[in-house]
């Protein structure tokens, strides 16, 4: 799925986009390509601009300044009645007073379809969504799952272009929220409809999308799939918004070492000059543990002899604080399997040896935080 | 990531939208409601205001005579109009002083004349824009113009008008006047206090305790709104009158005055009253008075560090409102208020009684202050009370105390044997032959075709009256509330409507009947034909009554999902199919409650209608009044009670419409 990029012709092209509310910017020189049939979420924290950009690209709140081409048109000043899109929000927004069918036909009558195939058409989309039982019913008798997926066949019964998913999960609980991600993943798959989706949430985000636009303060931190902005975030914000991760303050050595702590330590290559001050940074499932009697690891490695000052059982693996004097106050989280725990025995107040991997520890400009 | 997009937003053009069909249409709409509203609110009020600044005085000095001998020849003398009257002291200077139709007759000037005399007179303006009538003839121009002295006589000279504020220092500086401010001011804090009291004693046994027939209670507090409220009035004279059966209650005290003001204000503002406070009552949190039992407070403590706190904003607004009803009343002093001038009634007395439009406007502009005070305050307080309940709340049940519950239950049956009392009273004295010689029943005060006041003609209007009223202001309410509220951009615009919707509310009704008389009476005016008509008493109605109808449309559209107007435009449907499939739909318990309360209120307004009915057009409310003028006091008491069935009817077909409609279109309610 990774490989529908920019390199693809792009359905929709976002051009250096800002939106001001007085003299606040929202969005601030957004540009952005989206491929044909791709599934982009964006993601950032509340009040980042992302659901500004959605909005922006519907048309129901113009952008300021900018450009957005859908499918090779010009729709920047054009009302959302002339674009070419469906969407589902937060609310679903199902009309409350008319059944599950009628809502599914709002959008299909005066467009020419005689009343058969209206019918047929709707039929075709309760079973795409599995609610044809539901038919009669109003929405207020269906559950915020079925109302969900009633508002999703709502928004794609005129087959429009492009897809938009206003935060679509998050008035659900967490099983429902689950089982309805894969549930749109596999309909958006099916359809090959392009979509974006707004999201504050990151495991929906890594679940669900080919690209993730990652948003903050208006502006574009980063553009990637997930593996690609869990792994290799752009910005301290990305590395810190998405998943967990450690973070300590150091001086550059020379572009493959850092020190902090009055030692050094080697980390991933990077463009900084000796001398500045960069935060390192390490996932807390990267840490491995050794066992002391294994003997120490090449010489190489970064490897920490720390003390295990607290140990949490999170079900599927165990979070651990560990203690080093080069740290001072701060601690170093580390995930460590069940197995790994077992195997070397690890208990509150052991001393354990854990190593940093040389590729896992990112650097980032402390200037930027 | 290197970071090269710029900071500062790029100068230059910004992105304008281009308007879909839809919003081309929502504009056009809200710009012709708006127009509607300027026509009939803004318009008049201006032109009434700028009445009020109108001043007109005879200038004597613009005007030349001369005077023949018998045989009818000129000597050439010229006369000046002021220094004859400085010589012969015809006219004192408060007699120059006249109103926009005033006319001076010429005649006094000269101490000889005599119209059998062979002597001829001319005349001419000074001025070119000087002006005097010969009999019926406006004469303009500085012309001399020969008259013999039979026509002389019927020269009548007409003033100048200037602006500026005469009238208003005029209007101070005669106490006959300027005490209505003190009398209405003193009438108006009076009722409130007293209402406010009592409403919420009543409000309070109906939300606090667990006494009996509350239904009935509620219903029974409702009952005032649907009759004028001059009709407590009326009771009031049958009770406590001259001939009163309760008289001797007042100890020599005449109830013509500030006392059945008073009190007649307290029955006709009690629901208003009650109904604010009820709501606040009704949505405090149990949670604190657990608090407060917890901490061990007293029940006197806990009233006053809990309930009282919590229905506070309530029970300001109730003042405010009640204030506002009772300044800006008119039925009510009119009828029982007797040589106790207040505002409103003065307003009616100078334009109907003594034909003074500019001084009739001055008193509205001096009403019209605290009645936009009062409302300004309303407003504020109003928007403070928003979101006093979280969801968490848990509504508060009241626990049965015997002692309580037995004494509330005789404070509220006090409150419904006046309220029903005063109905009674009303009811009883138009069934009676003659009060109180014959008290044997009969029907004969129902001929209301044999008194003056446009008989049964004048109730059957009424009705139209409210039909029309209920069906077009509804109309053009829900409407205009839905255009403002979910048109996107043009935010200006939609401010500006949102002020004109709120205009009304604060204008009293005198006041804004005055003002069609200025404006539509205008024979310049290209809408002078529908005065004196049906149409504008309906359209005065319904701006009378704009501003809650549009709150209550406001707010059941504000329920709605903002979001639903974006799904259809997505769906690229039209929203007027929108508008009518789903929002219309939705809201019809609101759309059947604003047209009940246009008709309520179109059967029992007095106010505005006073000055603009004509003999074809004649209301029952109105009807009401002028027997009432007359001396026909028990058929102006059943045509009181009229309007009473007739709404109490109304009410019941608008609950059965509403249930109707309920188990139709709201059938999505039910889970």
């Amino acid at each position: 799925m990774n490989e529908v990029t920019a390199a693809s012709p792009a359905y929709l092209n976002i051009e250096n986009l800002w939106k001001a509310f007085g003299d606040f910017h929202a969005l601030k020189d957004v540009s952005l390509d989206i491929g044909e049939g791709e599934f982009v979420c964006f993601l950032g924290p509340s009040g980042c601009g992302k659901t500004t950009l959605l909005r922006a690209i519907a048309g129901l709140d113009l952008q300021t300044k900018g450009r957005v081409m859908q499918a090779g048109r010009d729709v920047s000043n054009l009302p959302p009645s002339e674009r070419d899109f469906g969407i589902v929000f937060q609310s679903y927004a199902l009309f409350p007073n008319l059944t599950i069918e009628k809502n599914i036909a709002f959008g299909l009558e005066n467009t020419g379809r005689k009343k058969p195939e209206i019918d047929a058409r709707v039929s075709e989309l309760l079973e795409m969504v599995g609610l044809e039982e539901q038919r009669k019913k109003y929405p207020a008798q269906l559950s915020g799952g079925q109302q969900q997926r009633i508002a999703l066949a709502r928004a794609i019964a005129t087959n429009p272009g492009l897809l938009l998913l206003d935060e679509p999960l998050s008035a659900l609980d967490a099983k429902v929220r689950v089982f309805l991600r894969h549930e749109i993943k596999e309909l958006q798959r099916k359809l090959g409809v392009t979509t974006i989706m707004v999201t504050h949430d990151q495991e929906e985000a890594l679940s669900m999308a080919d690209r993730i636009v990652v948003i903050n303060h208006g502006r574009i931190d980063q553009v990637g799939t997930p593996t690609e902005i869990y792994r290799h975030p752009a910005t301290l914000f990305v590395a810190g918004f998405i998943g967990d991760m450690n973070q300590i303050t150091a001086k550059v050595t020379d572009s493959d070492n850092v020190s902090f702590g009055g030692a050094e330590t080697h980390c991933a290559t990077h463009a900084f000059a000796p001398g500045h001050d960069v935060i390192v940074a390490i996932r807390p499932e990267d840490i491995i543990p050794y066992d002391a009697a294994d003997g120490v690891p090449d010489a190489d490695r970064n490897t920490l002899d720390v003390l295990v000052t607290e140990m949490e059982f999170l079900g599927s693996f165990w979070r651990c604080r560990l203690e080093h004097e080069r740290f001072g106050d701060a601690e170093l989280i580390a995930n460590m399997s069940m197995n790994a725990v077992r195997r070397l025995d690890v208990t509150e107040g052991k001393r354990i040896v854990v190593e940093l991997p040389k590729d896992r520890v990112m650097v980032f400009d402390a200037a930027e935080g | 990531m290197t970071d090269t997009s710029p900071t500062q937003m790029p100068a230059g053009p910004v992105i304008k939208g281009k308007l879909s069909r839809d919003d081309v249409l929502m504009r056009g709409g809200m710009i012709v409601i708006a127009l509607y509203l300027i026509v009939t609110l803004v318009m008049p009020l201006y032109v009434m205001f700028s009445k009020s600044l109108s001043t007109y005085t005879f200038q004597l000095s613009q005007y030349e005579f001369q005077v023949s001998d018998e045989d009818g020849t000129f000597d050439g003398t010229i006369l000046n109009a002021a220094d004859l009257n400085a010589q012969v002291q015809a006219y004192e200077p408060s007699d120059l002083n006249a109103g926009s139709d005033g006319r001076l007759a010429v005649t006094p000037l000269f101490p000889e004349f005599s119209f059998r005399s062979p002597v001829r007179y001319q005349l001419r303006n000074t001025v070119a824009d000087g002006r005097f009538l010969v009999g019926s003839t406006l004469t303009e121009g500085t012309e001399w113009v020969e008259l013999d002295s039979n026509t002389f006589r019927r020269v009548q000279l007409r003033p100048v008008q200037a602006r500026g504020i005469d009238n208003f220092v005029n209007y101070f500086s005669t106490p006959a006047l300027s005490n209505s401010i003190k009398n209405s001011l003193m009438i108006a804090v009076f009722s409130t206090i007293v209402t406010v009291a009592l409403a919420f004693g009543f409000a309070y046994a109906l939300n606090r305790t667990c006494m009996r027939f509350k239904g009935a209670f509620r219903l029974i507090a409702m009952m005032p709104i649907l009759v004028p409220s001059l009709l407590p009035g009326i009771a009031l004279v049958y009770l406590f009158g001259n001939q009163g059966m309760l008289k001797e209650l007042l100890f020599g005290a005449s109830i013509y005055g500030p006392i059945g003001i008073v009190v007649g204000s307290v029955f006709f503002t009690f629901p208003h009253a009650f109904l604010i406070i009820s709501t606040a009552l009704a949505i405090s949190d149990a949670r604190l008075y657990e608090a407060a039992t917890t901490l061990r407070a007293s029940p006197w403590r806990t009233f006053w560090t809990v309930t009282i706190p919590g229905a506070r904003y309530g029970l300001i607004s109730a003042a405010f409102v009640v204030f506002n009803l009772v300044i800006t009343d008119f039925g009510l002093p009119k009828v029982i208020g007797g040589q106790f001038n207040v505002l409103a009634v003065d307003i009616y007395k100078q334009v109907i009684g003594q034909q003074n439009f500019e001084m009739g406007a001055v008193v509205s502009v001096v009403l019209v202050v605290p009645a936009i005070f009062a409302f300004a305050i309303d407003r504020l307080v109003q928007s403070k009370q928003v979101a006093s309940l979280s969801a968490r709340s848990v509504p508060y049940q009241p626990s049965p105390n015997k002692n309580v519950d037995r004494a509330f239950f005789g404070y509220c049956t006090l409150i419904a044997v006046f309220i029903v009392g005063i109905l009674a009273v009303c009811q009883f004295a138009a069934l009676i032959k003659f009060w109180p010689y014959d008290l044997s029943l009969s029907l004969k005060n129902y001929q209301f075709n044999k008194m003056d006041g446009g008989g049964w003609t004048a109730y059957y209007n009424s009705i139209k009256l409210g039909l029309l009223t209920a069906v077009i202001g509804t109309a053009v309410v829900f409407f205009g509330a839905y255009l403002v509220e979910k048109s996107g951009g043009f935010k200006t615009g939609r401010a500006i409507f949102q002020m004109f919707a709120m205009l009304p509310m604060a204008i009293p009704g005198m006041v804004l009947g005055l003002a069609y008389i200025f404006f539509f009476n205008n024979p310049d005016n290209p809408l002078n034909g529908i005065y004196g008509t049906m149409a504008i008493l309906v359209i005065c109605t319904v701006t009378h009554f704009y501003t809650v109808s549009h709150l209550t449309a406001v707010t059941a559209l504000k329920q709605m999902d903002g979001e639903f107007e974006s799904v259809s435009a997505s769906l690229k449907q039209p929203t007027m199919k929108l508008f009518t499939r789903v929002t219309v739909p939705v809201c019809m318990p609101s759309i059947l409650d604003i047209s009940i309360y246009l008709f309520v209120n179109a059967m029992t307004t007095v106010s505005a209608v006073v000055f603009l009915y004509s003999p074809t057009t004649a209301l029952a409310s109105i009807a009401v009044l002028n027997m009432d003028d007359a001396g026909d006091i028990a058929p102006a008491a059943a045509m009181g009670m009229m309007i009473f069935y007739t709404n109490a009817g109304a009410r019941i077909i608008h609950m059965i419409l509403s249930r109707g409609v309920l188990k139709r279109t709201q059938a999505w309610r039910a889970r």
